[in-house]
């Protein structure tokens, strides 16, 4: 196999007294969708943030393409995305000039034609030239997925990507991934509190309770462990343990 | 430093401004409106033109440096909180963009502010009250610069309280400037001042700026004292609080803070 591109190592926050991750560790290979688990306040979130560089870790080590996140931040940033059902991007701004300004940001070239197939693929032409202001949720999110998707990473963080799509979308969302995935080695850590989904997407499952580890493998394979019908009533079983 | 980063914020503010009321009038309006009422009082107290003399060129050129400086410190604060308002931090942060690119691209906004109204209040200076503040000459250039320096100096502090401290220090973006104005000197020299005060004033850049106006347009006097004095004060703190600013930017990052600002 060829070397993972993404190496977490004993990574640790703590926030004063109290940790909120504790010594974790895991790998996403290229083109992996690695799904990550856990009840609310588990420690995913601060978890995805540190993999950002929005918060530094108190211990262990985050690579990504064989680099040190603390010392290479911009050379692994240009190459990493992540999209949000909880961010948004600025209100005041359409969703055309939004996509534009990221894609300066991360130095795109032909940024006309590729913010035009973007609005394409993500099926956002009828309100492209709209206040950002002005989407729906289901809108919002969309623009954000089509924001990370925009700058050709090879790392993507989503954290609920779907969350507040309407079936029809959520499925279309989940298909773009999956060819994203297929055409470019998108390597993708992804949480979701939507169980059926983690199972049809995820390669591999890592769960987090109380910032650790606590299972790791395939969802048949956890299934299978914890002696249950379904990777929900897994969660069930280790939420309230 | 990579310049399409911070082309591509200069840009995001850009589209801000082509199609907001408010932030149009906070460059257009509101200095004309400043620049009216000073205008009027010193129109008036022009009438005691014996007593006190020059006192419109002192005044008006005063009012129109004070708020190059002010207009400079809101162009970094405010570019900071729009980014707040529109929870865009994470965006930025999350993405290769570093902090001095962050900063760079406020002080261009400061620039684009300060520009957009000194050209309003000198077109108003001279339609309304017949003034010419290039009366101060080519000695206006340094005079302009060093404000400017200040103002980012007061604005890069003020965005680092915001960031460290969250929404209750918003206010400052607004307040902060006027704890500066009375040491500043700006429209009174700074003998006037008690002697305690004195020794504050001494080390502002801004008061020796201001200094240097009334000495220059007093007795004809190049203030090259003053803006020695001026520059070498703005660089060593600008560079303390660009300092601070970048230190400020990991204890956030420390704590978890600083996608929270303003939550
Ligand atoms: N900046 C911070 N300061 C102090 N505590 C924090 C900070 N950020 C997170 N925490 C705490 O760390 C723990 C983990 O939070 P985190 O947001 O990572 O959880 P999560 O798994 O993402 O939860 P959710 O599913 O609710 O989003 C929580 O108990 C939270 O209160």
């Amino acid at each position: 196999m060829s070397s993972p591109v993404v190496e977490v190592r004993n990574l640790s926050k703590r926030f004063g007294g109290f940790t909120a991750v504790d010594g974790i560790s895991f790998e996403i290979g290229r083109g992996e969708i690695l799904g990550l688990l856990g009840p609310n306040g588990a420690g995913k979130t601060t978890t995805f943030q540190m993999m950002l560089g929005l918060v530094t870790p108190t211990s262990g080590s985050i690579r990504m393409f064989d680099l040190d996140l603390q010392s290479n931040r911009e050379t692994i940033l240009q190459q990493v995305n992540f999209s949000s059902t909880y961010i948004s991007l600025p209100f005041s701004l359409t969703v055309e000039e939004n996509l534009r300004v990221v894609a300066r940001l991360y130095g795109m070239s032909d940024i006309a034609t590729r913010v035009d197939d973007m609005v394409q693929k993500m099926e956002m032409g009828e309100w492209r030239h709209k206040l950002t202001r002005k989407l729906s949720s289901g809108q919002m999110t969309r623009l954000t997925l089509a924001k990370a998707l925009l700058t050709e990473p090879k790392v993507l963080f989503l954290d609920e990507p779907t969350a507040s799509l309407d079936p029809d979308i959520a499925h279309k969302i989940r298909a773009i991934l999956l060819e994203e995935r297929q055409a470019t080695g998108l390597s993708i850590l992804y949480t979701s509190h939507n169980m059926r989904e983690m199972e049809e997407m995820s390669d591999r499952i890592i769960f987090l309770q109380r910032g650790k580890i606590v299972a790791e493998g395939t969802a048949k394979d956890i299934v299978a462990r914890f002696g249950q019908a379904d990777l929900e009533d897994v969660f069930l079983k280790l939420a309230r343990e | 430093m990579a310049y399409h980063r911070i082309a591509a914020l200069v840009i995001r503010h850009l589209y801000l401004y082509r199609r907001s009321l408010p932030r149009v009038m906070e460059i257009i309006y509101w200095p004309f409106l400043d620049l009216v009422v000073w205008g009027f009082i010193t129109v008036y107290l022009a009438t005691f033109q014996g007593q006190m003399p020059a006192v419109v060129t002192f005044l008006l050129g005063a009012l129109i440096l004070w708020d190059v400086l002010f207009r400079s410190q809101q162009g970094i604060t405010i570019s900071f909180l729009e980014e707040i308002w529109a929870r865009n931090l994470m965006n930025l942060f999350a993405s290769p963009l570093t902090p001095s690119e962050f900063l760079a691209a406020t002080m261009v906004m400061s620039l684009f502010k300060v520009t957009a109204v000194s050209v309003v209040m000198s077109l108003c200076a001279w339609l309304f009250y017949g003034y010419n503040v290039f009366i101060i000459g080519l000695w206006l250039m340094p005079f302009i610069a060093n404000l400017v320096l200040t103002g980012w100096i007061i604005g890069v502090f003020t965005t680092s309280l915001i960031m460290r401290f969250g929404q209750e220090a918003e206010v400052l973006a607004w307040s902060m400037v006027f704890l500066f104005q009375p040491i500043s000197c700006v429209f009174y020299p700074m003998d006037v001042l008690p002697a305690w005060l004195k020794g504050v004033a001494a080390v502002n850049p801004a008061a020796h700026v201001f200094e240097g106006m009334r000495g220059l347009l007093a007795t004809h006097t190049a203030p090259l004292t003053n803006l020695g004095l001026a520059s070498g004060l703005n660089l060593l703190y600008l560079g303390a609080v660009v300092l601070w600013f970048h230190h400020t930017f990991n204890v956030c990052k420390e704590r978890g803070s600083l996608v929270r600002v303003g939550e």
